[in-house]
């Protein structure tokens, strides 16, 4: 399919609509519990993005870059398979749900606390990246040992529209197509790098095409689409697999909300954009494919967003004992494999000036 | 044992620790089919192959980048910067990810790679070909830093290197890469990482260096000598983590040092040195003096 979607001949894949009909020839075949879990995930994404909001703003948690808008997201990560690895920029807590993230490593993460990056062994979720772009070279990086281990693991590596105009993602490109590596590059053009339009980061028409010029397949996808978004990431995922290299997939989404906390969108975009993007509600559309189905009805949702709101106080409350128990020596204790002499005397130090202080 | 020279014992050394460590592999600009512009990696791309010994695009932050994915999936990365005035395109990965990524993710994932950049003046070559900027990464929490100063110590310090559980940069004094030649070791044997060598003792004064300065040293001592000054020579060998110890017993034995680099002096690695022997040893010493 992938090959039919040539972002240069203006090609666009888009499955189900923003008023829910889907596309029959390109629906691609999940069963009810697979719908479910693809809608359930984006629901909690939502809740728990919405609930950290609150927890910022009554200074329970730090600054922190809100989802909403861009839940559809979690499709990618259902179309990965457990033993993939993922590495995700700091925008995606959607997909590190879908890939089993436990939900209280978020809320660590943005308490200021590094458990949160502590990915639950078994589950490849590498840590998020703020450095914008830089983490597109480990997917790719993991990907090529992967290829010389001979094991048939797929890295996907996600950024922003505004990573697109750093050099690491295209040297992650480039190296990538030499090397043939099993990886998918996921861009979230969510249109905006803070205040910066997309127009500004490249001159390209799509980013899905600069794909073209390093030598393997680029697509662009409605990001508000789930069903499009599984079916792409799907395809690009066994192609990998089957040793046909990488593929670039740009998701067209918008960022409903501003860019961190810390951030005022009115001063650089309109509100009439704004309601133009919330129209295109990646779950609205979704609920209603699933209402047409006859999965989706009012006492399914009202169970779900109940279970949901539990998951998230259950998570918050496990975040915030972890955050609390952090002690000092972690600082020291990680940096190395074995402290060395120096870190020893430094956290002696500081470990002794703490005790004086209690005294 | 044989004679060898620098290249020839750090190709040796790689040589043995990827016949024995299938995870090993080597990769950077020129290095497979060419063997590096210095010749260090020579015959290891016809003897372990392409998978394992990559040539790869000219990009050093894609280098470092995708050392660190490797890494952190179980491979065990030995890259080449081709010169010393070109690692800071890969700076970003070095501080923000390779240094970082244990401590990050609370022991999860690791990042036991080396990177080998031949490094220091002396070799008649154009701007940025020349440097040495050791104290940018020994200032980086989470790094190592290595600097040999020997066929011998090379060896055994680049095999200590790559079975270190975390990145090292292991910098390889150019200027004296073919200048000596010693017994080398045929078999494996590790140097430890964060010890220095007393090379020569004495009673009057305390020479600290490390790399191609540890010769310049050596002949001072001599001249001294004819002038009845005993010089202790101290290799550092790994600047970060450094032997405070060794150096601080030395001092507090001579009361004088002289700490020799071939980097800028001011925020050198020896004024940390420099500091950290006034710290231990204030009421010892008549005279602490770092010279670049
Ligand atoms: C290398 C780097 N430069 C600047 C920043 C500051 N910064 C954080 S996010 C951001 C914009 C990112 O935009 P985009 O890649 O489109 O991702 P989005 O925030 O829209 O998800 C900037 C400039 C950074 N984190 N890293
Ligand atoms: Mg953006």
């Amino acid at each position: 399919m992938i090959e039919h979607f040539n972002p240069l001949e203006g090609k666009f894949l888009q499955i189900l609509d923003k008023e829910g009909n889907v596309d029959k020839l390109l629906e691609p075949k999940l069963s009810v519990t697979e719908l479910k879990k693809m809608y359930e995930c984006m629901v909690l994404t939502r809740m728990a993005d919405t609930k950290a909001l609150a927890l910022q703003r009554s200074g329970r948690m730090g600054t922190f870059a809100q989802v909403l808008g861009q839940e559809a997201q979690v499709a990618v990560g259902f179309a990965m398979q457990k033993q993939d690895w993922f590495f995700p920029s700091f925008r995606e807590l959607g997909i590190l749900l879908a890939r089993d993230a436990p939900l209280e490593l978020f809320y660590l993460t943005f308490m200021g606390c590094e458990e949160g990056n502590r990915s639950p062994k078994g589950i490849n979720n590498f840590p998020l990246s703020v450095p914008v772009g830089s983490q597109t070279l480990h997917g790719v990086g993991v990907a090529m040992a992967a290829n010389i281990k001979g094991h048939k693991v797929v890295a996907v590596a996600a950024l922003g529209d505004g990573g697109t105009s750093e050099g690491d993602f295209h040297e992650a490109m480039n190296f990538a197509g030499v090397f043939k590596a099993p990886c998918i590059l996921f861009c979230q053009n969510n249109q905006w790098a803070i205040s910066t339009p997309r127009h500004i980061q490249t001159a390209s028409k799509t980013i899905a095409q600069k794909a073209i010029a390093y030598g393997f397949p680029g697509i662009q996808v409605d990001g508000n689409d789930a069903l499009a978004l599984y079916a792409a990431t799907k395809e690009a995922v066994e192609n990998a697999r089957k040793g046909k290299g990488p593929t670039l997939i740009e998701s067209l989404t918008y960022r409903i909300g501003p860019h961190t906390t810390a951030d005022d969108p009115t001063l650089y975009r309109s509100d009439k954009e704004v309601k133009y993007w919330q129209e295109r509600d990646p779950i609205k559309r979704f609920k209603i494919y699933l209402q047409k189905k006859g999965i989706w009805n009012k006492k399914y949702e009202e169970d779900l967003v109940k279970r949901c709101a539990k998951q998230i106080e259950a998570a918050i409350a496990k975040a915030e004992k972890v955050a609390a128990a952090t002690k000092p020596e972690d600082m020291f204790k990680y940096m190395y494999a074995e402290m060395t002499s120096e870190l020893k005397e430094q956290f002696e130090y500081l470990q002794k000036n703490l005790e004086a202080k209690e005294e | 044992m044989s004679q060898l020279n620098i290249v020839e014992a750090i190709n040796l050394a790689l040589h043995q620790e990827m016949a024995k460590d299938k995870s090993v592999v080597v990769l950077g600009e020129d290095v497979g089919h060419e063997g590096g512009v210095f010749r260090v990696t020579t015959g290891l791309q016809k003897k372990f192959g392409t998978a394992r010994v990559m040539d790869t695009p000219l990009a050093e932050s894609g280098i470092v980048g995708t050392s660190i994915g490797m890494a952190a999936y179980g491979l065990k990365p030995v890259a080449e910067i081709q010169f010393d005035g070109f690692v800071y395109p890969a700076f970003n990965q070095l501080i923000s990810h390779a240094a970082r990524l244990r401590n990050r993710s609370r022991g999860r994932f690791t990042c036991p790679m080396v990177l080998r950049v031949p490094y220091g003046g002396g070799i008649r070559a154009l701007e940025h070909h020349s440097e040495s900027m050791e104290a940018l990464y020994a200032h980086i929490p989470g790094l190592k830093v290595v600097i040999p100063s020997s066929p011998a110590e090379a060896k055994g310090l680049l095999i200590a290197a790559i079975r270190d559980p975390d990145p090292v940069i292991f910098f390889e004094p150019k200027r004296i890469y073919r200048a000596i030649k010693e017994e080398v070791p045929t078999k494996e044997y590790v140097i430890p990482l964060g010890k220095a060598k007393i090379l020569q003792e004495g009673k009057d004064i305390t020479l600290v260096a490390w790399g191609s300065m540890i010769r310049e040293c050596q002949r001072a001592a001599e001249k001294m000598k004819e002038r009845s000054i005993s010089c202790e020579i101290i290799d550092v060998r790994t600047i970060c983590p450094l032997d405070s110890e060794t150096i601080i017993e030395s001092v507090k034995k001579t009361g004088r040092c002289i700490i020799v680099h071939e980097a800028p002096r001011s925020g050198g690695w020896g004024a940390e040195i420099a500091t950290r022997i006034q710290e231990k040893a204030i009421l010892q010493i008549l005279l602490v003096f770092a010279k670049p």
